[in-house]
């Protein structure tokens, strides 16, 4: 019998047979996040005079079972900032714990007047997606980040998985930026008509767009979180519900599903 | 001092025959030669307070804070050697960050304490090194509401499995930790070179109670900083107060500054209340005088 240490607790092979060692070995290349798993759907936001108005959807998604429906998607930094989260939500409470550092670390030194503004938060989060995209493991988010810039005016700008940026007068991810964006921009083509919103117009603009989202995309809710960032900070409500909903339009709607008439 | 000569004073974690750590023992007499520091926990939230000597006339009046944060909803300040101080925060800060990464939750006051505690008195264990030349004040409110985890994005079942309890929970807490990293739970304390001054004026507002308010504890701060400087006049100072109340407080359960209108109008009353003070030993001094006459 083989008395060597690497033979110990191990099957004997003259019972057993040799070991087939192609059993332990992982042959293939290292498969990093290949696709979200549970997502959140659009994130809608679009800027007005004094500020931003963000909304998301509490639901969370698993494929298209609606998995998780008290899930907020809208996160609060320092008090001054709102950033929405679209995509894995696993990634999302990965960048919540860390910008909730993040806010802290900046907390030590805030009599210096150092806290991050919007813009720099939009900054060092798109510098992160990219840098995660770069190592071939991204974080499987669309973020919106709502603010406010280095002068206090409104600042609204995007960043996806890829570390693609962009900004707007008017944003939205995943599905809304089909079925979102075209409404906004009926409202604020461009930056000088978004600076003659007010807050109330702005709210209600934001408000059709989750109905319409609600309407047409088939991953989301009726329950949804609006935020408010003005300079005075962040109004946000998680535990919204859409008004006045009409489905009179769902009964001329034929070609899906079981069709009886 | 008896040791002088005995040789149990030259190095840490040699006690002398009767049972003393000296240079623990002198390491409290750096601290009281420090600005005097001091903490009140009242009936909603902590106020600390410090007397920052001013070393030159080069420094920036309000720049150099003495006071430092923690966590959200954990301040700290100390008298005796500011750099030993420094290093303390540091690792203050570490702990409260690597309790986060752990348990997703910011850390209680009274674990803040415990860890840093624990991590004073091992520097009175060794040769290699020194204790430190402090002697901290840690103040905080845990929050009173049920405490998120970093990052949840739900609320969770209501009842049953992973349900919530009911029960009041969090509130003001204030520790102090000395050299040797011994610490207890005070309702208000105070180190430095003005402590027994500020002691007693603390035992006078009966803090045991809970009936004093944290603007009126702001106000005693300042009062009692103010009280125990009173002996060396001749030095400038300077005052600094951070204060921590609940989440439906002033500051929402976060470790502040005390805005500069309430900081104005506590140092008004406290150099008011000096005044009056003042003025009464004038009093009975010219008292006394016309009884001599007599």
């Amino acid at each position: 019998m083989d008395h060597r240490p690497q033979q110990w607790g191990r099957p004997r092979d003259d019972v057993y047979g040799a070991y087939d060692a192609s059993y332990m070995q992982n042959n293939g290349p290292n498969q990093h996040t290949q696709q979200p798993i549970v997502t959140g759907t659009s994130v809608v936001a679009i800027k007005f005079k004094d500020g931003v108005v963000i909304a998301a959807d509490n639901l969370a998604s698993y494929g298209s079972l609606a998995r998780f429906t008290n899930v907020k998607r809208l996160r609060t930094f320092a008090g001054t900032s709102v950033v929405g989260f679209g995509g894995d939500v696993s990634d999302m409470q990965y960048l919540d714990r860390h910008l909730n550092e993040l806010a802290i670390d900046e907390a030590y030194t805030s009599e210096a007047g150092h806290t991050l503004n919007g813009r720099n938060l939009h900054k060092y989060l798109s510098k992160l997606l990219y840098h995660r995209r770069s190592k071939f493991d991204p974080l499987w988010n669309h973020l919106l980040v709502a603010g406010l810039d280095e002068d206090d005016k409104p600042f609204l700008a995007a960043a996806d998985l890829l570390g693609t940026t962009f900004t707007s007068p008017s944003l939205a991810t995943g599905f809304g930026s089909v079925l979102a964006q075209p409404i906004m921009r009926r409202y604020a083509p461009d930056e000088e008509s978004a600076a003659k919103l007010t807050k109330e117009e702005a709210v209600d603009i934001i408000k059709e767009c989750m109905k319409v989202l609600f309407y047409r995309d088939a991953r989301s809710m009726d329950e949804y979180s609006i935020a408010v960032v003005t300079k005075e900070g962040v109004e946000l409500k998680e535990n919204e519900k859409l008004e006045k909903q009409s489905w009179a339009f769902a009964d001329r709607i034929k070609g899906y599903g079981t069709q009886t008439v | 001092m008896t040791s002088i000569g005995t040789g149990y004073d030259l190095s840490n974690s040699t006690f002398s025959p009767d049972g003393r750590n000296f240079q623990v023992e002198y390491a409290v007499k750096a601290v009281e030669n420090g600005g005097t520091s001091v903490g009140i926990r009242a009936k909603d939230g902590v106020v600390l307070a410090v007397e920052k000597v001013v070393t030159s006339k080069l420094l920036k009046p309000g720049a150099n804070k003495r006071i430092a944060t923690i966590d959200r909803n954990l301040g700290v300040v100390y008298s005796g050697m500011i750099p030993d101080g420094r290093h303390f925060v540091d690792r203050a800060r570490d702990e409260a960050r690597s309790w986060r990464d752990t348990f997703k939750t910011g850390i209680p006051t009274s674990d803040l304490a415990s860890r840093m505690g624990g991590y004073l008195q091992a520097y009175t264990l060794y040769q290699s090194v020194r204790p430190f030349g402090i002697t901290a004040i840690i103040g905080g409110f845990d929050s009173e509401l049920e405490a998120p985890v970093d990052g949840e994005v739900g609320s969770g079942p209501s009842v049953g499995a992973g349900g919530k309890g009911t029960g009041t929970h969090g509130g003001p807490g204030l520790y102090m930790i000395e050299p040797s990293g011994m610490y207890w739970g005070y309702y208000g304390a105070a180190t430095g070179k003005g402590r027994q001054a500020a002691k007693a004026e603390l035992e006078k507002l009966d803090l045991a109670a809970g009936t004093l308010s944290l603007h009126d504890a702001v106000k005693e701060a300042a009062r009692i900083i103010y009280f125990a400087q009173q002996d060396n006049k001749d030095k400038e100072f300077e005052l600094e107060m951070t204060w921590i109340s609940g989440v439906n407080g002033p500051t929402k359960g976060r470790h502040e500054h005390v805005p500069k209108e309430l900081m104005e109008e506590a140092e008004r009353l406290a150099k008011k209340s000096l005044d009056d003070d003042d003025e009464d030993e004038e009093k009975s001094e010219e008292k006394s005088d016309d009884k001599m006459e007599e």
